[in-house]
């Protein structure tokens, strides 16, 4: 029978979270790293014991760790003695090392002015679709890395910041690559989304990018309609089985493109309020897609104090609300970004983590919720694997 | 023989307990103790030096013999006290919590 191990980021360490198929009996684990920010931990897709995880602190910084078990055990890529005692010279210490690639630059800061491009920490690391050893790193200050040895160095794939980098500029909860997109179908094609910075495409494998944000209006932040870049993009989700359609939660505004990004639609409808942080796709049913509405870009919680997920069956632009399990009152958390995720089992399992400290599931396509953890660190990311 | 304390987050990274013990040669400064703890314990590499500038990561803090070292030059040699063992070189983290 399948099982279910949720992978949960908090402000104060990892919890990772287990359950059989039915998705009712939790366990949890943790906190790993106690003490530390986990931004963002995911497994790799091609090895479910293969788990990265960001682990950072204001005093010490960015680490990354990986487990090869399972998240049982975790350990800093390369930095074992067995491979520190390598002839071929491993490298040493390095799994932290981000480093822009030739002059870091410059970009936008918030008065208008040029600021120099300053790496603070990982927000998020996507595993590669075909090789456990593969990954790429979303970073603030905005950029993207890439390991192909698990995780022991890591390498900028420059070309994203030569997109009108000078033009970026950080939003109030700073300038970095959130979101990173593989297209399964295409190796090359990847999507990442920068707050304040817009959504980007690469054809190339990262060599080269361009920015899709056509379509995206920002009337305030961005009176220039023609702007290609500067779009609040707080996420975007894809369907595996169609890579070219593509969902954006916005600042304001809940999005679709059916070109790749190239042209985007507005299909906020009937929500109650189209701001928010997370959008994903039911992994059995590519047209049903959720979000969680919160109430402005001042007030960051539920409307009327109402914990309400709202999904669309014909992928966006009408919206049910799905409240049984959620708190109908007196409920003020946010749910970031990166704090949502779905299973793949048939009855598709839909997970997303509060402010609060809740982690909620709903083992019917969202009909239903319950917490599966509850008084929990901050929640700052959710991922799922299921393991056959 | 070398004495330096570690602050309980980065003794939890590099997997020990209670103090780090070091054989170094005369002279002994900031720098020779720090490059010495990152080759000892790799995973520390970053935490408490940026990798590259080698500059002190801003709410990380040395002392040693009560005194405050942290703006001091990485050549800076160590008192004798800390040399001989007497007292330890401690790396800090800074109360910064807010």
């Amino acid at each position: 029978m399948s099982s279910i191990r949720v992978l949960v980021g908090t402000k104060k360490g990892a919890f990772i979270l287990t359950a059989d198929g039915k998705r009712t009996d939790w366990k949890v684990s943790g906190p790993h790293f106690a003490g530390w920010e986990i931004y963002h931990l995911k497994g790799s897709p091609v090895d479910s014991n293969r788990i990265y995880a960001s682990q950072s602190s204001g005093w010490f910084g960015q680490i990354i760790q990986r487990s090869d078990d399972g998240g049982k055990t975790w350990n800093t890529p390369g930095s074992s003695a067995e491979e520190l005692k390598g002839p071929g010279g491993f490298p040493k210490g390095e799994s932290n090392k981000f480093v822009y690639e030739g002059e870091a630059g410059t970009h936008q800061w918030y008065d208008g002015s040029q600021h120099p491009w300053e790496f603070k920490r990982i927000w998020h690391i996507e595993p590669s679709l075909t090789d456990p050893d593969t990954a790429y790193a979303g970073a603030e200050d905005a950029a993207i890395f890439k390991t192909t040895n698990g995780g022991k160095s890591w390498k900028e794939l420059p070309g994203l910041r030569k997109v009108k980098g000078n033009l970026w500029q950080p939003g109030a909860g700073g300038m970095a690559v959130h979101t990173i997109l593989l297209d399964p179908k295409n190796a090359k094609r990847i999507y990442v989304a920068i707050s304040a910075g817009g959504c980007f495409r690469t054809d190339d494998g990262g060599k080269t990018w361009k920015p899709i944000t056509k379509g995206l209006k920002s009337l305030y932040e961005l009176p220039d309609p023609a702007a290609e870049v500067g779009h609040c993009v707080h996420r975007i989700a894809l369907h595996p089985s169609k890579p070219d359609v593509l969902f954006m939660q916005k600042h304001w505004d809940v999005l679709r493109s059916d070109n790749a990004g190239d042209q985007w639609n507005e299909v906020s409808g009937d929500l109650p309020t189209d701001f928010g942080f997370p959008i994903d796709v039911n992994f059995n049913e590519p047209e049903t897609i959720y979000v969680v509405p919160i109430t402005s870009d001042s007030l960051h919680y539920p409307p009327d104090g109402k914990l309400r997920v709202y999904r669309s069956q014909a992928g966006g632009g009408e919206w049910e609300a799905l409240t049984k399990g959620l708190p109908q009152k007196d409920c003020y958390v946010n749910v970031l970004r990166d704090s949502m995720a779905v299973d793949q089992l048939d009855k598709c399992g839909i997970y997303f983590g509060t402010t609060g400290g809740q982690v909620y599931c709903s083992p019917d396509n969202g009909n239903t919720w319950s917490a599966i953890a509850q008084h929990l660190p901050p929640v700052y990311s959710v991922e799922v694997q299921t393991l056959k | 023989m070398i004495r330096v304390q570690l602050p309980f987050h980065l003794k939890n990274l590099a997997r020990i307990e209670g103090e780090v013990e070091l054989e170094l040669p005369a002279p002994v400064t900031i720098r020779a103790v720090l490059d010495a703890v990152e080759e000892k314990f790799p995973a520390l590499r970053g935490t408490i030096r940026d990798h590259g500038t080698l500059k002190r990561r801003p709410f990380v803090r040395y002392f040693a013999c009560k005194e405050d070292l942290s703006a001091e030059p990485p050549e800076t040699p160590l008192p004798d006290e800390v040399v001989s063992g007497a007292e330890p070189f401690l790396i800090v983290g800074a109360m910064a919590g807010g």
